[in-house]
């Protein structure tokens, strides 16, 4: 029977950073993950480290993050392929300018002061290929990007580095208290832990099920596309909010046009179908906002699997049925830059029975029928 | 005929208009079947009937009398009622038959009740070391120049390889009065152990009479070297061959070593593929009527495995008439059973002739500096040394070093990948894999993509 301080299920960024912290705090943590980490959402996201437009809820865990990211070597031994050009919100219309002002008014009361307003001078400054008839802006300036695969590797592989253990391959059966200890029955036996976490995706539901507090979780498959290389000519990652489109142009040249457009997926399957109609509306999005790119050729189109919340933030927490046993799931297709803090809260939440950093309203209680 | 004439759904969509593909559209046209076949190049005839309808080389014991059989099915389709667009990019397929193709800058989604893909086969890579160079090409590659223009190799040209096309292409090229300094053989002298239980079909089969007489002609005007090394060299340009039996100076180095089956457009569908350990491929798993894992969608041709020409024409019809019984019960179609005797006939040489020609280890494993992604210019070396750090996949290479990324969307580096894996971590191609598949599995401009009609989309968003 293998033993461990605690279990994480799932091996996503989110697991993969608190498999980490845990084991930088010295305890011994097993991470189980059916496929391999990173084989879904964190492996294949847009790789977007965006602070901007987020949920009240989540900004200080976004906030603590970003502190995280801009010095992500010195954590994980790995640059991660990060680069910090901001992110920009852009507005299509003085209405839609007029909304934006008064979201960062509301923010700056609420003592949050990283987005900032622009006006069209500035919004042309920053992403000269934007089209003359956008207005202004918002922009987070210490956003940035980075490799979202590449990310996942480098966690896992300083948790290890750090004692923890990594299974892949081997998928969660079932689990059950056992005196004072979780039994977590795998497909390759029994491992038992005083701890468990449950980082696991768009297949967290079925944990929390098993646990009594079922949770309407939504699996989702965000689509995106790439590009291939075109001169440099946009630095920051670039977001709508009426219509459904993010676009950042990496280092090699490459453009990934993402937005939020869904796959229909099967994740029974390890399977999502593209719908074309919906990538076709994202490309004459961008055939209209970016003009530099009508001739680009595209060379792939691709959606991971993850969750998606009704309220659209995630559930971090401790279990509201079973002690021992905490939630981290349901980032709701913008999980990848809170992965490495929300690591270190988990770890310790586990360790500690509480955390420092405010995660208000993201408890699992908020789903109790 | 444009994008916007098509319908929005046909019964059955064919991809691809070589031997297999034509002979499925006519079948399934004439029983009755609303059919489109979508072929990309400008005419219709795949890779071995390329240019049936147009080539300028008109003499034909050039191109050889198996080559002007593809007259007749380039007639028969014509001549069918099915609707053959050229020049049409298909660039998606879904498990709903949903067909995204591109037809002169514009695209569309077209539905369809059944769908056969005889996407055929493509060169397997080659990667010796130059490989990239200037002055280096496929045969395949060299062979569409003369089919399409009738335009000849220039300087001295060398071929380096094995398999059967290659003496067919030396043989086309030296009858229309070209020249070839030398072949080097790279089949290896222990293949012939493997293949001699295959000897007795392949001496009946309609392969044997015509291989010897191939051999014999080319043999006759060019000096072949057995050898079991090839190196391109050469300064932004190939300047000479070196091999294990020496240097030779030359201005054109053709390389061939067989033909693999063409699977990118079936496995972005989602269909199952399997390894094929006598031919090193990969290839779909079909049933008898060559239907794949997904419900509606079959695979015919050199796609299914490699059989060649004629043994794709009868295997196009036998999907063809699975989809017309499918699809129209009650129509007209040939006698399955004798379809299936002239395939059996076309396929029993094979045996012999894949043990036979199936290239050496080390001209499908590289080594060192060679490239193994050509697109992303990834090493044999980078490969090698990312699987023992524990990278077991091509999935994970990909995301490791990029191969496999670039606008080839892997079909030049997909099998040495996966090989490389598998020497490297002492395992199976089959164990190892192949690149998951993404669309668009041809490059589509971000114009043509947002070319895509919009009440069309609007509609599909509603339904899905």
């Amino acid at each position: 029977m293998r033993t461990a301080d605690v279990v994480i299920i799932g091996g996503g960024l989110h697991g993969c950073s608190t498999a980490l912290h845990l084991a930088l705090r010295g305890l011994r943590p097993i991470l189980v993950e059916k496929d391999y980490a990173g084989r879904h959402a964190s492996g294949v996201n847009a790789g977007g480290v965006r602070q901007l437009a987020r949920h009240i809820a989540e900004i200080p865990l976004s906030i603590a993050s970003m502190a995280l990211w801009e010095n992500i070597e010195d954590l994980v031994g790995d640059d991660c392929g990060f680069s910090s050009h901001g992110t920009v919100l852009v507005a299509e219309s003085e209405q839609e300018l007029a909304g934006f002002r008064a979201r960062v008014d509301d923010l700056r009361l609420k003592g949050f002061a990283h987005e900032e307003l622009i006006d069209h001078a500035e919004l042309k400054r920053l992403v000269p290929a934007v089209s003359d008839d956008c207005p202004g802006g918002v922009v987070s300036r210490r956003d940035g990007a980075a490799d979202p695969f590449r990310t996942t590797q480098a966690f896992r592989r300083r948790a290890i580095e750090r004692g923890a253990a990594v299974i892949e391959g081997v998928s969660v059966t079932g689990l059950a208290r056992n005196g004072s200890v979780w039994r977590v029955e795998t497909s390759d036996g029994p491992i038992e832990a005083p701890k468990v976490v449950n980082a696991a995706g768009a297949w967290a539901d079925r944990i929390a099920a098993q646990l009594g507090e079922p949770v309407p979780l939504e699996v989702i498959a965000p689509m995106l596309m790439v590009s291939s290389r075109v001169p440099p000519f946009i630095d920051p990652v670039v977001i709508l909010r009426g219509r459904k489109l993010s676009f950042k142009q990496l280092a090699n040249g490459t453009v990934v046009i993402g937005g939020g457009h869904l796959a229909v997926s099967y994740r029974d399957e390890n399977r999502t179908v593209l719908d074309w109609t919906k990538l076709a509306t994202s490309a004459r999005t961008v055939w209209e906002l970016f003009p530099a790119m009508r001739e680009a050729t595209i060379v792939r189109a691709w959606a991971g699997i993850e969750a998606r919340m009704p309220d659209e933030i995630p559930v971090v927490g401790p279990s509201r049925t079973s002690e021992g046993v905490f939630h981290q799931f349901g980032f709701s297709a913008h999980g990848f830059q809170l992965g490495p803090a929300t690591g270190a809260v988990m770890a310790e939440l586990v360790a500690t029975g509480a955390t420092n950093l405010p995660i208000d309203g993201l408890g699992i209680e908020r789903f109790k029928a | 005929m444009n994008a916007v004439d098509l319908a929005s759904s046909y019964d059955l969509i064919v991809i691809g208009g070589g031997p297999a593909g034509l002979a499925a559209a006519s079948l399934a046209a004439r029983a009755g079947v609303s059919t489109v076949l979508f072929d990309e190049n400008p005419g219709v005839g795949g890779q071995i009937y390329r240019g049936i309808t147009s080539t300028p080389v008109t003499n034909r014991l050039i191109l050889g009398e198996d080559y002007w059989a593809g007259e007749a099915l380039a007639n028969e389709a014509e001549a069918s009622g099915a609707v053959v667009v050229n020049g049409a990019t298909v660039w998606s397929l879904d498990p709903e038959r949903v067909v995204g193709v591109s037809i002169a800058g514009k695209a569309r989604l077209i539905e369809a009740r059944r769908v056969i893909i005889a996407t055929g086969s493509q060169e397997r890579p080659f990667p010796i070391p130059g490989w990239t160079l200037p002055g280096v090409m496929t045969a395949g590659a060299a062979q569409t120049v003369l089919k399409a223009q009738g335009l000849l190799p220039d300087g001295r040209t060398v071929m380096a390889g094995t398999g059967p096309l290659m003496w067919l292409l030396a043989a086309q090229i030296l009858r229309a009065g070209g020249k070839i300094e030398a072949i080097l053989d790279t089949t290896p002298r222990r293949n012939f152990l493997r293949a001699s239980p295959h000897l007795p079909d392949f001496v009946l089969s309609p392969y044997f009479a015509k291989g010897l007489a191939l051999l014999r002609e080319v043999k006759a005007k060019v000096p072949v070297r057995r050898v079991s090394s090839v190196a391109a060299v050469g300064d932004g340009k190939l300047r000479e061959v070196v091999s294990d039996r020496g240097r030779m100076p030359a201005d054109l180095l053709l390389l061939h070593q067989g033909v693999v089956p063409n699977v990118n457009l079936a496995l972005a569908a989602g269909t199952a593929h399997a390894w094929n350990e006598r031919q090193l491929c990969f290839q779909p798993v079909l049933d008898d009527h060559f239907e794949s894992s997904v419900p509606g969608i079959a695979v015919a041709g050199d796609g299914a495995g490699i059989a060649g020409g004629t043994a794709a024409a009868e295997r196009g019809r036998i999907a063809a008439i699975a989809a017309v019984r499918a699809l129209k019960p009650a129509a007209a179609v040939p006698d399955p059973q004798s379809v299936r005797q002239r395939l059996r006939r076309e396929e029993m040489g094979r045996a012999f002739l894949d043990w036979l020609h199936r290239p050496a280890d080390s001209f499908r494993q590289p080594e060192g500096d060679t490239l193994a992604c050509r697109c992303e210019e990834v090493t044999a070396r980078q490969v090698r040394e990312t699987a023992d750090m524990g990278c077991e996949g091509p999935n994970q290479m990909k995301a490791f070093l990029r191969c496999g990324m670039g606008p080839c969307q892997g079909r030049l580096c997909g099998l040495t990948i996966t090989e490389l894996i598998a020497a490297q971590r002492k395992t199976t191609p089959a164990e190892v894999g192949y690149y998951r598949l993404r669309p668009p599995v041809k490059p589509i401009t971000l114009a043509e993509l947002a070319s895509l009609p919009i009440s069309e989309a609007e509609r599909k968003a509603v339904e899905r």
